[in-house]
């Protein structure tokens, strides 16, 4: 849980960034630090959610400071950081008049698609909206990131046809993607019965009951201290 | 005072009050208090804090004021730090009591950054009780609520009131607001006392924050606060994570300053376990609304007599709300223990199983009980003068209640698999897609849902997996894994060794003829 200083260091200014972030967050002048930051974020493929949402909450105390081209791409980022929660913790600052600009509305569609595990419509909607996500670099590999994510809690063996539609590669590419996790994740190709490959997704805790850990046999260290003065 | 006018309109019952007029009662009040205080009598503070101010609003300011500071200041030497916490009591007694005019906002305001001013240049040396100083913060931060509130509906301004608001814009200010209680934390190194203290270098904790070689315990204290008080205030703006991490220094899992005033025990949590309701992590939310119940529940009687009281069942009753929420949203009863579980029945056993079936019905629920135990969101932002005016004190709220009531909604079909899952240990994707009248593509979205929703990610990327039923699909096949109820012998085994070392020592004490 604890993560100061945890954040990437993108470049030098960066680090001067996060330490505004860190030691001089409620102050207005750092705003314009803040926006030139999104934008470094966007080219340099790194993320801060600290940066991020200390600019939201900026431009929630200034509403007339805010600008939407920056809030678009603080949503882009946040979508591609799924499966964690950091498309909502944006929403959840952002003033709801602007929320139904016709950018933010696709955005939150988008979202919608991915929480509920809609990868096809996902994929058709984001074809329709290439100006919004392709101004933001990797977010097609972020995106087939969480769906991996998502897959791999829930299958063992995965058809690839499902695969294929998850991440929306197919064919060739799919060939080269499928032998590029092999060489590097543990994933495993096995032909199923006539009905084409099947996917052996690595085991995990969470598709696999065996490598469950059970909780209940081990004590953590500070309860254990709470008796140290009765065994000494 | 100016708009005289307009404040008497406000607040009719104050006719006949006399600011200038002392009862020897209250005297005597402000003379004991300022040589108690000066002589770091911290129990007798706390006791004249706590009852005899209760004792005298009750009998001589049930609603009226009480004296103005300058009325009382010479019978304690005019010192200006004892006149800063004189007046920062008598302006929460007007907010418990009375309705503030806007001046009167201003004004506390104003006493406030003068006391915090003193606090921060470090030119006190008092010894005050935890309670007065948590009260302070939790004052500190409820004015500001309550201001933000008051200035967004502006509708029915006079005036004479937008005027004030204009010409002072930075009273309760929010960058304001905020930088007080950062630089409380900062200037009092409470988090490099806490870290310290892990490493047995200095105490606080075990002294409950109070200072007994001669030092002053009030920056730290407020320090420490300040710490929930920053929780609290980004929780009332939307701001979940940055709230969490400004408790992180506070290790809630133990006994803590915090723990040692009710109030800033369930405030404490409170807030924590909404912004991890609303950061879907709903295990964590569970476990420290069950926790805070039972504590509540146990020891509530000894509370009646609070003037916090009255806080303490409301706060209760919303938190059990919050729990039928979350409980919802992920059935862990097992987490809960059985005196909060049959509490939460009783409350709201049958708002539960209707918040089960997911229809136009159960989302009216939803919408009700968030409604009802949520923070009082505000919007932080100054009005805009220039426009019709409008109310825009509802905006934050509706805001945080549409988010909250999509969230519910993109959960809705998990309830329906839930049910199948329980009562199979394998079952195919096509059977288990026509029960649920879905094909079979629709199946496969709504198995992944289940999985993302119940299985929370942190800001390390670990996985935390929420699911009381969970599965695995091989192929097309689906297997259900049953997650056991776990003894935790371990826990048992603590509690009992305390116990027992308990009876030890009692049996020690007796003396035998």
């Amino acid at each position: 849980m604890r993560e100061m200083g945890r954040e990437r260091e993108a470049t030098k200014v960066a680090y001067t960034v996060e330490q505004l972030v860190a030691f001089n967050r409620y102050n207005p002048d750092i705003l314009p630090d803040l926006e030139n930051y999104v934008n470094d974020q966007v080219s340099s493929q790194t993320y801060s959610l600290d940066a991020n949402l200390c600019l939201l909450r900026l431009y929630q105390f200034e509403p007339e400071k805010m600008s939407s081209q920056i809030v678009a791409r603080i949503l882009v980022k946040a979508l591609m950081a799924m499966p964690a929660p950091d498309f909502s913790l944006c929403l959840f600052l952002i003033p709801e008049r602007v929320q139904m600009e016709e950018q933010f509305k696709t955005l939150i569609v988008l979202s919608h698609y991915l929480e509920t595990g809609r990868f096809r419509q996902f994929w058709d909607e984001a074809a329709k909206s290439r100006h919004i996500v392709e101004a933001v670099p990797g977010f097609e590999q972020a995106i087939q990131g969480y769906a991996v994510h998502v897959l791999s809690l829930t299958y063992q063996n995965i058809p690839r046809t499902v695969l294929a539609e998850a991440i929306n590669i197919e064919g060739l590419s799919l060939d080269k993607f499928l032998e590029h996790q092999v060489a590097n994740s543990g994933w495993v190709i096995e032909k199923s019965q006539g009905r084409g490959q099947l996917i052996v997704l690595p085991r995990n805790e969470f598709n696999d009951p065996a490598l469950k850990k059970n909780a209940a046999d081990s004590v953590p260290l500070e309860h254990i201290t709470r008796i140290f003065p009765i065994l000494s | 005072m100016a708009n005289q006018d307009y404040e008497d309109r406000q607040q009719p019952q104050e006719l006949g009050y006399d600011p200038n007029f002392v009862p020897d009662s209250v005297k005597s009040f402000v003379v004991h208090l300022y040589r108690h205080i000066r002589e770091k009598n911290v129990y007798e503070i706390h006791q004249m804090y706590e009852s005899s101010f209760q004792t005298l609003s009750e009998r001589l300011f049930k609603d009226t004021p009480w004296p103005s500071v300058d009325a009382v200041a010479h019978y304690v030497d005019n010192d200006h730090v004892f006149c800063l916490l004189y007046r920062e009591m008598w302006f929460r007694h007007l907010y418990a009591r009375l309705t503030p005019t806007l001046r009167q906002r201003i004004d506390s305001w104003d006493n406030y950054c003068s006391l915090f001013q003193v606090v921060l240049h470090g030119v006190v040396n008092m010894q005050l009780p935890n309670q007065w100083l948590w009260d302070m913060v939790d004052e500190f931060v409820y004015q500001f609520q309550s201001f933000c509130q008051y200035r967004a509906k502006m509708k029915n301004k006079t005036e004479q009131e937008i005027a004030l608001l204009r010409q002072f814009d930075q009273a309760w200010n929010v960058y304001g607001v905020l930088n007080f209680l950062q630089a409380l934390v900062e200037k009092s190194a409470i988090i490099q006392i806490l870290e310290q203290e892990k490493e047995g270098l200095v105490q606080f904790t075990a002294t409950d924050g109070y200072d007994y070689n001669g030092g002053s315990n009030v920056l730290k204290v407020l320090g420490y606060f300040s710490m929930v008080g920053l929780l609290r205030v980004h929780c009332l703006l939307g701001d979940y994570h940055t709230g969490i991490k400004c408790l992180l220094p506070i290790d809630i899992s133990q006994q803590g300053v915090y723990t040692s005033v009710i109030g800033s025990h369930i405030t404490t949590i409170y807030h924590y376990g909404f912004a991890n309701l609303m950061l879907r992590r709903y295990v964590e939310a569970i476990r420290e609304f069950n926790k805070i119940l039972l504590y509540i529940f146990k020891t509530k009687q000894y509370h009646q007599k609070s003037p916090q009281y009255e806080q303490i069942l409301k706060k209760n009753e919303q938190m059990y709300a919050l729990l039928a929420i979350c409980l919802s949203l992920c059935p862990q009863s097992r987490l809960v223990d059985e005196t909060v579980n049959s509490q939460l029945r009783e409350k709201y056993g049958e708002k539960m199983a209707r918040m089960q079936r997911y229809d136009d019905e159960a989302f009216a629920i939803y919408d009700e009980l968030f409604s009802y135990a949520c923070p009082k969101f505000i919007t932080p932002s100054a009005p805009s003068f220039e426009e019709p005016l409008v109310n825009y004190n509802q905006d934050a709220y509706r805001l945080q209640l549409k988010l909250f009531l999509y969230e519910a909604k993109q959960q809705q079909l998990l309830s329906g698999v839930r049910t199948f899952l329980k009562v199979y240990s394998t079952i195919s994707l096509a059977k288990l897609a026509s029960y649920m009248e879905v094909d079979e593509p629709t199946l496969r979205t709504i198995l992944m849902t289940y999985k993302h929703k119940t299985h929370a990610v942190d800001s390390d990327l670990k996985i935390t997996s929420n699911a009381d039923v969970d599965f695995y699909i091989d192929d097309d096949t689906i297997y259900v894994v049953e997650s056991k109820p776990a003894k935790r012998y371990g826990d048992y085994f603590l509690r009992q060794i305390v116990k027992l070392e308990g009876v030890i020592n009692e049996m020690d004490g007796i003396k035998l003829e």
